[in-house]
């Protein structure tokens, strides 16, 4: 299937009095409608600002460097403001963390729902009330006709983040982006989330880049997935081959880390030491200071991501005679 | 039982939220109260880690505060080592010290302005030692966090979150405490910088014979490092079990919710059919069972009696379903393929 959203080489700048630090660095990957993409990662290894980069919303001083955004066959990244203001909310949907900070907290729901659909469409006041009410019937609030007139705060937490998801549908976006879109959640609610999240992007037709920290939360909801470490992809590929053999040894790290219910070992595998910051991003491998299979180029060339088993890994061991050893 | 470290009996505590109690009581007004916990009973023997989960609003780290003596409980008793934690003071009779807590966000919980040797000399004050012998023994309890005794002349921020985790544990464990409550020590971190301080705090555990309450909202940390592992729900304890059977056959409906809830790795369809609806309003829980309006099993007596926890063999649960039998066997909520 041709891709819907197309991100190359994507190259995401922050100049600071001091020096310039490059959070995220040669990113490329592509989602196509339907599909979900989880990027995932720990904090610090970029995987926000990826999602602010393509939606264009990088707070300056952060730029996009280099490299180019595609959604369909417009490229988005150099875009002037109002045409890129066009473009959100219209064509991409969004879905942040928190749903508290969201919402405007002086205006009703409805008003809210009302506001986003004829900025985008036309439609009269009735119509698009009507439509409110549809949309929020669609992601589960109950007695959606009078909840419409109420208030962010007198929504709980599980509800006011449907009332996020229907704002980022509004328009029948072509591209939804969640950023850690359950992790203000309590897991009873997330459960919830995600999976209407799931239904809605397939009934939509949407593709959906969802953004989060939590592997769990990606394994159940996403196709295929991104590890990002200190600004770059260091493994992409189908959800279950990454969970299951992962090739990275950071993602295999990762995997190994995280305590599983019911299991029987006393300590957990840790990856010893913590993300470079993004002013002391190791040379070659980022992640070979802490790597414990490292050898030769690693500490001297970068790896690009290439094909192992089941997904692709920018590591050396994938292809150990091109690495001159 | 006399073996237990900590004893925590019926424990309540409500807050009072009246926005102005004094006019409020004056005029003969209803004061708003939160019963942020409510009756909680349990034990912990020595050398144990008793888990208490729960989503928010259940009132766990209400009752982490009170076993520290952070708070006064409302009603009830805190025992540690057969004495009263509970008389005003904190429970200064039995030395403090002897209790100490780590806190979730590691920026929060460390003055930015101290200097880390700083930071943990101050809990050996009460010990009269030298000030030579504190620095010698903070580079011993840095060396045995993790860290380097150099590290001691930073300040905080130079530290990652990991390792400023590591300072607030070295800091609690600096007046020889026998026992710990951690109040989420890992919620704030990654997944990788996690699976350290969990090893870390079993590694202490093995070596200076710890006894943890550890708090979590997340069901799959808590089963890592505990022995046994209580649920609470809006203020209730609703089911106590130890580890490996409340993973293996979990008795109280909620518990099988989280269980059911809770994403995991294994990448199969799975049944969600009970995860329904969110907490309710902790200022106004509903009557009898608190669980019941979310429960699938919920029957005329549920909405009207409070259950009590019960049970045998260090397992207790509150519901009456479970106590007249009527509920469905539990079935590992992850379906094998066909």
């Amino acid at each position: 299937m041709v891709a819907l959203l197309k991100v190359k080489n994507l190259r995401v700048e922050i100049p600071t009095r001091r020096e310039l630090l490059v959070p995220v660095d040669d990113v490329s990957f592509e989602i196509a409608p339907g599909e979900i993409l989880g990027v995932v990662g720990e904090s610090g290894a970029g995987k926000s600002l990826t999602g602010a980069a393509v939606i264009g919303l990088l707070e300056p001083p952060g730029r996009v460097g280099a490299g180019e955004i595609h959604l369909g066959n417009r490229r988005i990244d150099n875009l002037p403001y109002r045409e890129i203001r066009k473009i959100r909310g219209r064509e991409i949907g969004m879905i942040f963390q928190d749903p508290l900070t969201s919402l405007n907290p002086v205006y009703t729901i409805g008003r809210q729902l009302i506001e986003t659909l004829q900025t985008h469409q036309d439609l009269t006041q009735s119509q698009a009330k009507a439509r409110a009410i549809e949309l929020l019937q669609e992601v589960g609030i109950p007695a959606a006709a009078e909840r419409i007139n109420q208030y962010p705060h007198q929504f709980s937490g599980g509800m006011r983040q449907r009332v996020v998801i229907s704002l980022a549908l509004a328009n029948n976006p072509k591209l939804i982006i969640a950023d850690e879109p359950t992790t203000a959640l309590d897991v009873s609610v997330q459960a919830q989330i995600i999976k209407l999240l799931k239904r809605l992007a397939a009934d939509h037709g949407a593709a959906v880049m969802l953004v989060s920290h939590d592997m769990g939360v990606i394994a159940e909801t996403c196709d295929r997935v991104a590890v990002m470490y200190a600004g770059r992809i260091v493994e992409i590929g189908e959800v279950h081959n990454v969970v299951e053999r992962p090739n990275h040894p950071y993602t295999q790290g990762l995997m190994a880390a995280i305590p599983r219910l019911g299991g029987k070992d006393e300590t957990l595998a840790h990856i010893k030491g913590s993300m470079p910051r993004p002013n002391a991003i190791p040379n070659g491998c980022a992640f070979h200071p802490r790597c414990p299979h490292r050898f030769k180029p690693c500490d001297r060339d970068r790896p690009d991501l290439m094909k192992g088993q089941g997904s692709e890994a920018a590591c050396w061991l994938l292809q150990k005679e091109k690495a001159n050893v | 039982m006399s073996d237990a470290l900590l004893q925590v009996k019926n424990l309540s505590k409500t807050f009072d939220l009246t926005e102005n109690p004094w006019l409020t009581t004056a005029t003969g007004g209803k004061r708003v109260l939160l019963p942020a916990v409510d009756g909680v009973s349990f034990e912990i023997p020595k050398g144990k880690t008793f888990g208490l989960v729960g989503e928010s609003g259940s009132g766990k780290s209400t009752v982490a505060r009170m076993c520290v003596g952070l708070l006064q409980p409302s009603g009830g008793e805190i025992g540690f080592a057969g004495k009263r934690v509970t008389s005003p003071g904190g429970g200064r009779g039995i030395g403090r010290g002897r209790l100490q807590m780590i806190f979730q966000d590691p920026f929060a919980s460390v003055n930015p302005r101290w200097r880390v040797v700083d930071i943990i000399r101050e809990a050996m004050r009460a010990k009269n030692l030298s000030s030579r012998d504190q620095i010698a023994r903070a580079g011993a309890l840095l060396d045995q966090v993790g860290l380097t005794a150099a590290d001691g002349e930073k300040f905080p921020h130079e530290f990652s979150g990991g390792q400023r985790q590591r300072i607030s544990i070295a800091r609690a464990l600096a007046s020889e405490p026998e026992f710990l409550v951690c109040d989420e020590p890992t919620s704030a971190l990654d997944v990788s910088v996690q699976a350290q301080i969990l090893n870390l705090m079993k590694e202490l555990q093995n070596e200076l014979g710890l006894t943890y309450l550890f708090i979590s909202h997340d069901l799959a940390v808590v089963s890592h490092v505990s022995d046994v592992v209580g649920v609470m729900y809006l203020g209730r304890l609703v089911e106590i079990a130890p580890k490996a059977k409340l993973f293996e056959a979990p008795q109280h409906p909620y518990t099988r919710m989280l269980l059911e809830a809770i994403p995991r790795l294994d990448l199969k369809e799975r049944h969600q059919e009970s995860v329904v609806g969110e907490v309710a309003n902790p200022l106004n829980p509903p009557k009898g069972c608190h669980y019941h309006p979310r429960c699938p099993f919920a029957d005329k007596r549920c909405k009207k009696d409070d259950p009590k926890l019960r049970g045998t063999d260090g397992m207790a649960v509150a519901c009456h379903g479970v106590e007249e039998a009527r509920l469905p066997a539990w079935k590992d909520p992850t379906l094998q393929p066909a």
